[in-house]
């Protein structure tokens, strides 16, 4: 499974880059997963999701709850809680 | 209906955009709308710096439009949402419904602009007055509790 991952705000920041592809390995199956695997990678990613919960995610423009699944998602966001408006 | 949904860095005219909004007939008794406008915090800011997620946010605040067309009997609706840095006193965002009578009007406002704050993917930083970068903003709980009360 290739993602493209895609980051904004303090999220971007703390990671070090907008976007990037991964490729996690098949037992990643929901957001959940993917931020355990994605924290296992770098200081950076462990810095940007420290605080369980905190950081929303969207698949492919859509919200989603950490349960969701990554089946047939092409891009995951990652980013704060929204301040527009 | 088709709502009419924007995201752009420029700035946007009220009049125009009611104008727009009352063109296509004679049906609307009402336009409600709402502008968003940067603060200077007591002096402390020298701008806000809007980060979007593109594509995104024009699909979610078509959504919040969609969701209120359906919850009331509106002639059209418009959203417009701005990134980039906005200066205080400038425009960062419009809400504005038409209907036959005033009570759908005012309520689509309302519940648009409760909903897009929590749900349209858009980030603020604050530009200093001393010239320096700021924090970016926390969210806040009353505009979570906001855009609940919508569920009751």
């Amino acid at each position: 499974m290739t993602l493209k991952l895609v980051y904004f705000a303090w999220v971007r920041e703390r990671i070090g880059r907008g976007e990037e592809e991964a490729q996690p390995p098949p037992e990643v199956a929901t957001v959940r997963d993917l931020v355990t695997w994605l924290k296992t990678r770098g200081e950076e990613y462990a810095h940007a999701f420290e605080t369980d919960g905190l950081v929303r995610a969207a698949i492919d423009h859509v919200h989603v709850k950490p349960d969701a699944a990554l089946a047939g998602a092409r891009e995951v966001a990652f980013f704060p809680p929204m301040t527009g408006g | 209906m088709t709502p009419t949904v924007s995201v752009q860095r420029e700035d946007f005219d009220l009049a125009t955009e009611i104008d727009a909004l009352t063109a296509g007939g004679r049906d609307a008794g009402a336009v409600a709308s709402f502008v968003g406008l940067c603060r200077d915090e007591g002096g402390r800011l020298a701008a806000l710096e809007l980060e979007h997620y593109p594509g995104m946010a024009d699909a979610e605040l078509r959504r919040v439009a969609e969701e209120a067309a359906g919850r009331w009997p509106l002639g059209a609706l418009t959203i417009i949402h701005r990134y980039g840095i906005i200066r205080p006193g400038g425009r960062i965002v419009l809400v504005a419904a038409a209907a036959s009578h005033r009570e759908p009007a005012f309520a689509a406002a309302a519940f648009m602009m409760d909903y897009l704050k929590t749900r349209a993917p858009f980030w603020k930083r604050e530009h200093l007055a001393d010239g320096t970068l700021g924090p970016w903003i926390d969210a806040k709980a009353a505009d979570d509790a906001a855009a609940e009360r919508w569920e009751e």
